[in-house]
């Protein structure tokens, strides 16, 4: 029973209170670099779960046995293995997609959410609560992925995951494809989730 | 093999293809140290200097040991550990002999091996296929590049810290629309040169 509240806890968390892009405001290089397309964003942000969600589970189980000072080299090298598990499941599959992706791929590694979640989080919980807290983090980010690319690719290319949305005299915005208009949506959807937490506190002070 | 004069690549990785305005890499350390001009500009000449050597190394590494060996697979960990073991030995040669370097970037050093850029930048020198020189020049470019973007960035945060800005901007969001301005100043160089 009590697993079942942690882990609805553990997704609250994740996705809302301590979203890792907005609260944090930690991995936004891959979040800014991908969301020119939402199916860009989708793969990435599913890719990002499996790793995060399955280093944390890694790092937890090995935890007793791990030197305490060599453990950010043992976490490294467990999140890369994940990475090319991810990057060879692409080129495999989806040979387009891992070349749309390019580089952004492999800098998963360096993406500080996992390494954020490892060392925040699974280095002290059990194995299964890590595994949730890593999917948990890793859905919080794809949403803020998908909100992000779906206003740049209807305002870019008119579409919704490769579908015409937009009617045909509408005028493509040519900058929302280009990198500075990430910046700007990102800043504005930060602007709006602060303001989205601070209400809920306020309304949570007047109940009490 | 692209042929691209090595100069070429040099001016267009500072400017055109600016790490943080079209590349989106170091972001992290990016907005959280930017925010006075000696750390940013300490920061700026550590990453450059990790950058064009790391860069360097892991060319040497990947075309003579893993391309021979058929073990491009096992780039990304290569990667990582060359640049996580130069960090440490350029912490300890300079701890010995350039002390007061040391000191003057010791904090910055350990932040450098979780720096998406440094590792961004021999994934782009691999996928680009860039032979030595141009590497090299590409990876001189990107560290100075990014010094640039970031004391650029210190400089104007250090002056907006006195104005009064809406509470929920504050931080990030503001850095965030400062640097897509600059971003799209720095469109302007892309007729310039261009690499793609």
């Amino acid at each position: 029973m009590s697993l079942k509240k942690d882990a609805k806890k553990i997704f609250k968390k994740g996705i809302l209170y301590d979203n890792p892009i907005l609260v944090q405001v930690i991995g936004i290089c891959s979040a800014l670099a991908v969301t020119n397309r939402m199916m860009n964003s989708l793969i990435m942000g599913i890719a990002l779960s499996f790793v995060t969600a399955f280093s944390s589970m890694t790092v937890s189980l090995l935890k007793s046995r791990t030197p305490r000072h060599i453990r950010m080299m043992v976490q490294v090298l467990i999140i890369s293995a994940y990475v090319i598990i991810v990057d060879i499941f692409l080129k495999a599959y989806m040979p387009d997609m891992s070349k749309a992706l390019g580089p952004y791929v492999g800098l998963i590694i360096t993406n500080c959410i996992i390494m954020g979640r490892a060392e925040g989080f699974a280095q002290s919980n059990p194995p299964v609560l890590s595994l949730l807290d890593g999917l948990s983090s890793g859905f919080g980010y794809t949403l803020v992925l998908l909100s992000i690319s779906l206003v740049r690719e209807i305002l870019g290319f008119g579409t919704v995951f490769g579908v015409d949305v937009m009617p045909q005299s509408f005028t493509k915005w040519t900058l929302m494809v280009m990198p500075p208009s990430a910046f700007f949506i990102l800043a504005l959807i930060m602007w709006a989730a602060y303001n989205l937490r601070i209400k809920k506190e306020k309304e949570g002070v007047e109940k009490k | 093999m692209i042929d691209v004069h090595p100069f070429v690549i040099f001016i267009a990785s500072i400017f055109t293809s600016n790490m943080i305005f079209s590349n989106f890499l170091g972001m992290c350390s990016f907005i959280a140290v930017s925010k006075e001009i000696p750390t940013a500009m300490g920061l700026g000449v550590a990453v450059t200097m990790v950058l064009s050597f790391t860069t360097v190394l892991n060319y040497i590494v990947y075309w003579n040991i893993l391309v021979p060996f058929g073990l491009e697979y096992l780039m990304y960990i290569v990667f990582i550990l060359v640049i996580a073991a130069f960090v440490q030995l350029l912490e300890m040669v300079m701890e010995r002999y350039l002390s007061t370097l040391y000191y003057a970037l010791g904090i910055f050093l350990p932040l450098i091996t979780v720096n998406c850029a440094i590792l961004g930048v021999s994934l782009f020198m691999v996928a680009r296929q860039y032979d030595f020189l141009q590497t090299f020049m590409f990876s001189v470019g990107s560290g100075i590049g990014w010094a640039l973007a970031i004391t650029a960035m210190a400089g104007i945060r250090s002056k907006l810290s006195e104005n009064s800005i809406p509470e929920g901007l504050r931080g990030a969001p503001t850095t965030l629309i400062i640097t897509g301005i600059m971003a799209l100043a720095f469109i302007g160089f892309s007729g310039m040169v261009q690499i793609q």
